[in-house]
């Protein structure tokens, strides 16, 4: 006699209970704090909050550690998160030139006015594990801090531009689509495509980029810029009838200077590619930058090379982390009635085939 | 429940979700695009599906939700108790006191009525996704009512095993117009698509298409003269309640790879072993059952 | 004329929006099938079921076309007030709302494109009179034969001509509200 195995239900409840007693780990060891995350794991919180498309450090802290450290679980409870808010409008674009830089560098001047500024960045660390972090003694000593420098800081492409040695973005009228509003359609504005790429997955993004430097639509990128800091995020009120300045937010901004187009009516300019990121999120908007250029192709009136980062539609429809981390393992569902639908056509081809050969022989 | 607004997504996504419903209903399978939200839920789990009964739902509905024709699997037990927590609408799992079923792969044995409405969650909408992969081309091929690719492939197909080797997710034609994807429901389910008498509704969350067949539809599995159609399951009974006609999961019962076949629509099999019938291996029914 | 234009809509939105919608997508999924749409209190003259289709479909995103008598000051203020709607002419219009005259010529009217069909108006028409009766309909949503009082029979036979491109038809009359997809095949009755 057999029995048909049931309790679906109180499966899911007992693998959800484990699930946080496996969160939680030895409590023999404190557990971390929110602020904890927010304060020390920042990168990651930075990363949560890019591809989560939610600039807030406290939830995307919350949710690093509801996931247990997985960046894309987190990224997944963020984005569900952001879709249930109200909405109450859009804000001025905003304006990184008068960016707050605690790091601003440039690969293609030896200096630039606002110089260049480190910053805290890994780039010269020697990659060796530090075991006094292990003995969680006090910290190291606080950095000394450089005056900050007043005023704003001009974008190095401006320099370029100011001889036309580059080519030029002029601003865009009306408003640009929203990607979380209104379905992705092809061929895609820049304006969709830069949307797609900010919250793209930075491991998609940074395999792509790394391909266009190893020759898959070479374009021969310069980082003309990199900066990471604080701007103004603004709004205009029109019952107020002025605008007023909501609050900051970190952003790493990278401009590449890549090679120059031109033609017999047309002198030879530098072209670039863009990225625009939350947080210090440097590897992210290089990689952005990069494949925006390659995607510009048509545009600049370059050939087609056929390349995965000079497809729109591939690039597209697969960086987001989290329409694919879903597909992906939606492949553990149960799919035995498709399955069974296989087997029985399978046996049957067999079984034919089978019949054919004897009839042969 | 107060937390979040009635059956979880907020007005104005259900605006516009209810008229990409109404363009999907006047437009028998085309694919209508919509701005489809994330859900607390993965892409690929259903989101669709979840998105059109979202707005569909009233507080008056009887939810049944399955998932390879099965109530008490998992992804099924997920998505019924987040419309019962989000809703608060009654569930059930008898096909014939649902209102509304949400389905993951099968049609359920008992014919629907028209008081009855079916959501389908889809994972890939597009039917000519394998044979073209670019959503530009695939677009222009339906417009311009070009489906020789199509036919070009069901047609190797028996030029290689003398039959066509899809199994499930087999296309159709809608009113001798567009050419749909019924979502992966095996092909033995195929003819109850066409002429059915309730409202069929298909979500695809990641791929951000909705499509419909109004009810009472002609849907016919595409095929060929030489080659017709054939609606199949496995040449055998239902060793719980013995049903001849209808869809078998084949089930592995020993280590020496003994097996039986039983009903993948569980309500069915449950109904008729309470109406007495009994297979091989079944046990009589109890009301614990159910 | 402040009070009325901030009355008259759901008491309970989520709630009278949802059954609203499932009325009006049997109407569009059964031409033919007469429904009852309850909740809304537009001003005059848009009828019950016209403000239920209003209430729950329309929003900032969705340009309406006001056509006649409905293009009046109260009922420009109660749609902008309850649903965001902007008013446009009636190219434009993802709704167009009136009475069959006042919506003449269909030929104003986004009809959709052959890549994007569901890009098309719907027309949202105030009737005096709404039966399932008079004109024969035949086609998806039917089963062999259905019957509604439309005013008139050429301009749906050419509207169901240009498929998959065309029109949608929402007939109100009171609370009372019937569909008409492009779909279906209208005969004289």
């Amino acid at each position: 006699m057999y029995v048909a195995v049931k309790g679906g239900e109180r499966a899911i409840d007992n693998a959800h209970a484990w699930l946080a007693e496996e969160r939680r780990g030895d409590r023999d060891v404190p557990e971390l704090s929110v602020a904890q995350i927010r304060e020390q794991m920042t990168l990651a919180v930075n990363r949560v909050m890019a591809e989560g498309s939610l600039y807030d450090p406290d939830l995307s802290a919350l949710a690093i550690k509801q996931a247990r450290g997985d960046l894309i679980e987190a990224v997944f409870l963020i984005r569900a998160y952001r879709t249930t808010l109200p909405r109450f409008g859009a804000t001025q674009p905003v304006d990184t030139g008068t960016m707050r830089c605690e790091r601003r560098i440039s690969a293609t001047f030896k200096d630039a006015p606002g110089g260049q500024v480190l910053g805290p960045t890994f780039d010269y660390t020697h990659r060796l594990l530090d075991f006094a972090l292990a003995a969680e003694g006090e910290g190291p000593a606080p950095a000394s801090e450089a005056p900050a420098r007043a005023g704003d800081v001009p974008h190095v492409a401006g320099f370029l531009g100011r001889e036309g040695l580059i080519q030029p973005e002029p601003p865009v009228d009306g408003v640009p689509p929203d990607l979380t509003r209104q379905s992705m359609e092809l061929p895609a504005s820049r304006a969709l495509r830069l949307q797609a790429l900010a919250r793209g997955d930075e491991g998609f993004l940074l395999g792509l980029a790394y391909s266009t430097q190893r020759g898959y639509a070479r374009n021969h990128a310069f980082v003309g810029e990199l900066r990471i800091g604080a701007v103004a995020v603004e709004m205009e009120i029109p019952e107020l009838g002025f605008t007023i300045e909501l609050g900051e937010v970190v952003l790493t901004e990278c401009e590449t200077v890549n090679q120059f187009t031109g033609s017999k009516t047309e002198p030879p300019q530098f072209t670039r590619g863009y990225g625009l990121v939350f947080g210090q999120t440097e590897r992210k908007a290089i990689a952005m930058a990069l494949v925006d250029r390659a995607l510009r192709w048509k545009d600049l009136g370059e050939e087609d090379r056929g390349a995965p980062a000079q497809d729109e539609e591939f690039v597209l429809m697969h960086c987001d982390n989290i329409q694919a981390t879903g597909f992906l393992e939606h492949i553990k569902l149960p799919h035995y009635v498709d399955f069974q639908s296989e087997l029985e056509l399978i046996r049957k081809l067999r079984r034919e085939a089978g019949e054919g050969r004897e009839a042969a022989e | 429940m107060s937390e979040y607004n009635f059956a979880y997504l907020d007005e104005e996504t259900k605006r516009m979700i209810r008229r990409a419903i109404l363009k999907a209903l006047a437009i028998p399978g085309y694919q209508v695009p919509f701005a489809s939200r994330e859900m607390p839920m993965p892409y690929g789990w259903g989101t669709g599906g979840v998105q059109v009964t979202a707005a569909c739902l009233i507080p008056e509905d009887r939810l049944k939700v399955i998932d390879q024709g099965a109530d008490d699997t998992t992804n099924a037990v997920s998505i019924r108790q987040f419309f019962e927590k989000t809703a608060g609408v009654a569930v059930t799992e008898e096909t014939a006191r649902a209102s509304l079923i949400q389905t993951r792969h099968r049609i359920p044995e008992m014919p629907l009525t028209e008081d009855q409405i079916l959501v389908y969650q889809v994972p890939i909408p597009e039917p000519l996704r394998f044979l073209e992969p670019r959503e530009t081309e695939t677009r222009k091929m339906h417009a311009l009512e070009e489906y020789g690719l199509m036919h070009v492939k069901l047609y190797e197909d028996i030029s290689r095993h003398g039959t066509i080797s899809t199994a499930y997710a087999y296309p159709v034609r809608v009113e001798g117009r567009y050419v749909m994807d019924p979502s992966p429901i095996p092909k033995f389910d195929n003819p109850k698509l066409s002429d059915c008498p309730a409202i069929q509704l298909f979500g695809a969350g990641r791929e951000q298409r909705i499509y419909a067949l109004p009810p009472y539809s002609r849907v016919v599995s595409l095929d060929f003269e030489d080659h017709p159609f054939e609606a199949s399951k496995a040449d055998a009974d239902c060793a719980l309640c013995g049903a001849g006609d209808s869809y078998l999961d084949e089930v592995i019962v020993d280590d020496a790879g003994g097996r039986i076949f039983v009903c993948s629509d569980t309500d069915h099999c449950r109904a008729r072993r309470a109406a007495g019938h009994l297979g091989a291996e079944g046990a009589p029914y109890e009301e614990a059952d159910a | 004329m402040e009070v009325q234009l901030l009355s008259g809509g759901f008491a309970d939105a989520p709630v009278e929006g949802a059954r609203v919608f499932r009325a009006v997508m049997q109407a569009m999924a059964r031409p033919g099938r007469i429904e009852r749409l309850e909740g809304a209190r537009p001003p005059a003259p848009m009828s019950v079921a016209a403000g239920g289709v209003a209430l729950t479909l329309c929003g900032p995103d969705t340009p309406v076309h006001l056509a006649g008598a409905l293009d009046c000051a109260e009922l420009r203020g109660w749609l902008a007030f309850h649903t965001g709607a902007p008013v446009v002419g009636r190219e434009a219009a993802v709704f167009a709302f009136g009475t069959w005259e006042a919506l003449l010529p269909l030929s104003g009217y986004a009809i959709g494109t052959p890549d994007y069909p569901d890009r098309s108006a719907t027309l949202v028409v105030e009737m005096d009179r709404l039966e399932a009766a008079g004109m024969r309909l035949t086609g998806p949503g039917i089963a062999g034969m259905s019957a509604l009082s439309l005013p008139e029979v050429t301009a749906f036979r050419a509207n169901a001509a240009r498929f998959p491109l065309g029109l949608d038809f929402l007939f109100c009359c009171g609370d009372r509200l019937a569909g008409l997809p492009r779909t279906t095949r209208v005969e004289a009755g």
